[in-house]
């Protein structure tokens, strides 16, 4: 050591290594801004196919034939596949997550619009896209039923035949044709006792409609197979790569250390690039087929009308409380629409996900909760949009249901949750559907709501608002939205959860390199959340390393520790765990060379930001960036040289970030036209490692609310035509739209995380839509509207505004 | 089917091709040229995504042939940087103020947003919000690429950057 300067200080050494808690810019940008990520469409092969998709016009059509000729013969097309070619390979169905079958290409019938019906390969695009015009397949038009409140009706069309005799389905019985399963939570009886004591009672039809998370980039792969080696590279838009690899070689039966599974830059993912699609599959056969790399791309319309939708539940809720306020218990009997392959992506054990975290943050004494899954004529799918399983229909449902109490109560909506919301003192809190919530300060949270955005004040306002409407004075109204939403993510503890039998861990490998800088591979995929940047500061706080000397690479199998990839929140919970209980490892090792060349005792020695030094002699000491360096050159006699460490975190819990947002709407009741005039968002997500990355997610999770909460719905009409499959009709909210956003946050950690943080991304989606949804059916509450059904678009408000006389 | 030949001006190089009568303009930079800067969205001119900057106006790509874009001088965002290879203003107000999460919108957007800043230098909030109102984003909620773009207004007229107040 031959600075003579002295050593800048712990906490002037600590911001420049740009760890947690650092607004670091991200390391992402640098290309991303210079147009040079490289996303799926960007990867062109030698010798690249083009593959493109026959897709069914009907909703419910059996196929009588299917010729192929003309299209063969059309200049450029390698080849067309069909049910018949891919039995040939046994490759005709393929299992879903969901321990359910599903059709790569249309076996016998059609069961949706838009299904998959034939794949042609081609030179190029434009010749996949003429010879798909080509193929001619004829059909018998079936009975349709879009309308899950019928499925299970008498006499109702019989979507899968293939199951008709089946009365098992994967999670138990089933009691119709086209009943997939039955999933109930909580305590029936003590329920059933506390609703016959109930003082007060509501009960509510919430419907959460069918959405599309819709990534700004589509679904996409480029399959290629080496014959010669018999190994498959997939370059694909994948959010959990190692469970496609896993899918991939269980399916096509190509040994596992042959498959090579490659997430480059992903556009965006939201719970859509989750599932194994039949284009994956077709591609993958083709590439076998011709020894030719195939790409495909989905367009805009495939994407929205047939991979993966999400929510399509409808809930009957009832809650009981007492006459001063206090909830006893809570009932909720679902339905949910899962299309015509039960495709879901959830924990495999859960086949409503996670949607028991009903009770949301109230305590109540006693729940019950009954999901009925059913097949209709509609796609597959029933993915979590920006939420973990379920949960958004969750929250969504336990706080519209939370408003209508208040408002039979004639309690403030914010005064009725302040009293039921749990205690800090009860955390870890059991719920009565069984789930520890980790930790949390409710009313803290809330209070600092009410406070920045003078809630009373509004209140007054409203009510002066109100008054003048009865007058006659204005035509608008006011609303005013309160959530207090809880999430459960970060799944999950291996007791609870697995995908296909694999448990949910994930985890981090780490090297060091003698120059004391290093590269850190996981199991999950960044889809423009920052991984790249935030897993960087981790270890930058654990390590005494600067941010900029870690690479973090993510997406490519070979390299990649197992994992189980990125949605639900569950990257920071589990990976960011992983991370740090790495970067340990790696840290205990340094202590005892650190010791070793300090020749003192390992426990003599503390830790300093980015350095050991001797107790009580801290002139004495080694940074990191020395003992990396030693590592590979000086260990102690007996000791591996080298400095690297993995781990697969097996969380002990999941973690539950909450939140309070206030939203302030104003309703034209003439046009229906709603202007958010103010959107406050606290979250609590434990520590926060970067809080610009969190800010930018809470932005992004509240714009995607606002489009579900006020436009979004994929819809089908009675035949089943899917009529809202293209941005001219499925609303994605434009810069003029979105509303300005407030954020604000309190910070309690996790007890059981190793760096006390819970995962941000999807709050505000979960806590969003309610809040959105509250402020409108509050403009209306007091004309004895209990609940009006999303989405609150004009047409909609307008319906309810005449449905209420406004319009006399 | 018969090829046409076309030149145009690309990033301020000329180039000269073959070209399908009906390939798309952004097919034609991405695959012919390996411009994989702007991309693919939606195909019906909704997303933006494919924006480049065509003869001084904003143009989207997928929704015009690369035969009627012979002789026009097309910039993209490969072409963006200044003389210099440093980040233009608008690229470094991006990354400075968060105004891009998966950055499949962003060239798209900065592209857009170059040509706001041709026609209207100093653009309030709103105009800017209307401005890039022909370009998607599902990551952002738009309120830090409003300040990206404020930012890059700044930086260009030689003015402090002043966040607005939350």
């Amino acid at each position: 050591m031959n600075d003579v300067t002295a050593t800048p200080s712990s906490a002037e050494r600590a911001a420049k290594l740009e760890g947690m808690g650092c607004k670091r810019k991200r390391v992402e940008d640098i290309r991303f801004v210079q147009g040079k990520g490289n996303y799926v469409d960007d990867v062109k092969l030698p010798g690249m196919l083009y593959g493109d998709l026959v897709r069914s016009p009907h909703g419910h059509a059996r196929i009588t034939k299917i010729d192929t000729a003309k299209a063969a013969a059309v200049p450029g097309v390698v080849a067309v596949l069909t049910a018949d070619v891919l039995k040939t390979v046994n490759l005709a169905w393929m299992p879903t997550l969901a321990g359910d079958v599903q059709m790569v290409l249309a076996d016998g019938k059609v069961l949706f619009q838009n299904q998959e019906v034939a794949f042609v390969v081609a030179e190029s695009r434009e010749a996949a896209a003429d010879a798909v015009e080509l193929v001619e397949v004829e059909y018998e038009p079936l009975p349709v039923n879009v309308d899950p409140l019928k499925a299970m009706s008498e006499g109702a069309p019989m979507i899968r035949e293939d199951l008709k005799d089946k009365t098992e389905g994967a999670h138990g019985k089933r009691k119709h044709y086209n009943h997939i399963f039955s999933w109930q939570a909580g305590d029936k009886a003590a329920t059933d006792a506390a609703f016959q004591k109930a003082e007060v009672t509501i009960k509510e039809f919430i419907a959460y409609p069918r959405v599309h998370p819709c990534p700004l980039e589509t679904c996409q792969c480029v399959a290629s197979f080496d014959k010669i080696k018999g190994e498959l590279t997939l370059y694909g838009t994948f959010q959990a790569p190692h469970v496609i690899r896993t899918v991939g070689s269980l399916i096509s039966k190509i040994p596992e250390h042959k498959i090579h599974v490659i997430a480059p830059d992903i556009g965006g993912g939201f719970g859509n690039k989750v599932g194994a699609y039949s284009g994956y599959i077709c591609a993958i056969v083709a590439s076998i087929v011709t020894g030719r790399p195939v790409k495909w791309t989905e367009d805009r319309i495939e994407n929205l009308s047939t991979t993966a939708f999400a929510r399509d539940f409808h809930m009957d809720v009832e809650i009981a409380a007492t006459r001063d306020g206090r909830v006893t218990g809570l009932r909720c009997y679902t339905i949910a629409d899962h299309g015509a392959f039960d495709a879901c992506a959830n924990a495999t054990k859960w086949p409503a996900g996670l949607f028991s975290i009903l009770s949301g943050s109230y305590d109540f004494p006693a729940a019950y909760c009954l999901v009925d899954g059913v097949y209709t004529n509609k796609a597959p799918g029933g993915v979590a949009y920006r939420c973990s399983f379920r949960v958004t229909e969750a929250a969504y449902c336990i706080e519209r249901a939370m408003d209508i109490m208040a408002q039979k109560l004639g309690l403030d909506a914010a005064e009725f949750r302040m009293k039921n919301l749990i205690r800090r003192e009860q955390f870890p809190y059991t719920s009565a559907f069984g789930w520890q919530y980790d930790s949390g300060d409710y009313q803290t949270a809330l209070n600092k709501a009410l406070e920045t955005t003078n809630y009373k004040k509004l209140r007054d306002e409203q009510k002066a608002k109100r008054e003048a409407f009865k007058r006659g004075e204005t035509r608008e109204l006011m609303g005013i939205g309160v959530a207090f939403f809880t999430e459960i993510v970060g799944a999950g503890p291996s007791r609870a959860c697995d995908i296909l039998g694999i448990a949910m861990f994930d985890s981090a490998e780490i090297r060091i390199h003698p120059t004391g800088s290093g590269i850190c591979r996981l199991g999950t995929k960044s889809q423009g959340q920052g991984h790249e940047t935030t897993y960087a500061q981790i270890i930058a706080t654990e390590l005494g390393l600067p941010a900029d000397n870690i690479t973090v690479e993510e997406g490519n199998t070979d390299t990649a520790p197992y994992g189980l990839g990125t949605y639900g929140s569950r990257s920071t919970p589990v990976s960011g765990a992983a991370t740090a209980m790495a970067c340990r490892k790696i840290k205990a090792k340094a202590q005892m060379i650190a010791a070793y060349m300090l020749e003192v005792h390992d426990d003599d020695l503390e830790w300093d930001v980015d350095r050991f030094r001797v107790k009580g002699n801290p002139e004495r000491s080694k940074t990191m960036t020395e003992l990396a360096w030693a590592a590979y050159h000086e260990v102690p006699p007996g000791m591996e040289p080298g400095l690297e460490a993995i781990n697969y975190y097996d969380p002990p819990n999941f973690t539950f970030p909450y939140g309070a947002y206030i939203c302030v709407v104003d309703v034209d009741v003439d046009t229906g036209q709603v202007k958010v005039r103010r959107f406050y968002a606290l979250d609590d997500c434990g520590t926060r490692i970067n809080p610009m990355i969190i800010e930018g997610q809470i932005h992004g999770g509240l714009t995607e609310a606002f489009g579900i909460a006020m436009g979004q719905e994929i819809h089908y009409d009675d035949d089943g035509n899917v009529t809202t499959a293209s941005f001219m009709d499925y609303f994605l909210p434009t810069a003029v739209e979105t509303p300005h956003w407030e954020t604000d946050w309190t910070e309690v950690p996790s007890p059981h995380h190793p760096i006390g943080a819970k995962g941000v991304g999807e709050s505000p989606n979960v806590g969003g839509v309610p809040c959105f949804s509250n402020a409108v059916n509050d403009a209306f509450s007091f004309l004895g509207s209990t609940h009006i059904q999303m989405p609150h678009d004009h047409w909609r408000v307008w319906t309810a505004a005449e449905k209420l006389g406004l319009h006399v | 089917m018969a090829k046409s030949q076309v030149a145009m001006k690309v990033n301020g190089k000329t180039v000269e091709a073959l070209v399908e009568p009906r390939t798309l303009l952004i097919h034609f930079l991405r695959e012919q040229l390996s411009l994989t800067g702007p991309h693919i969205g939606c195909e019906t001119s909704h997303c933006g995504a494919c924006t480049v900057d065509l003869d001084g106006k904003s143009v989207k790509s997928c929704t015009m042939f690369a035969v009627q874009a012979n002789g026009a001088d097309i910039r993209t965002i490969e072409g963006m940087a200044n003389p210099d290879g440093t980040l233009h203003a608008l690229q470094e107000g991006f990354r400075e103020m968060h105004g891009l999460q998966c950055g499949f919108c962003t060239p798209g957007m900065i592209t857009r947003a170059y040509r706001l800043l041709q026609e209207n230098p100093n653009p309030s909030e709103d105009e800017i919000r209307s401005g890039i109102a022909g370009n998607l984003c599902r990551c952002t909620g738009y309120q830090n690429i409003v300040k990206a773009i404020q930012f890059a207004a700044a930086k260009l007229a030689g003015v402090p950057f002043q966040e607005a107040a939350e």
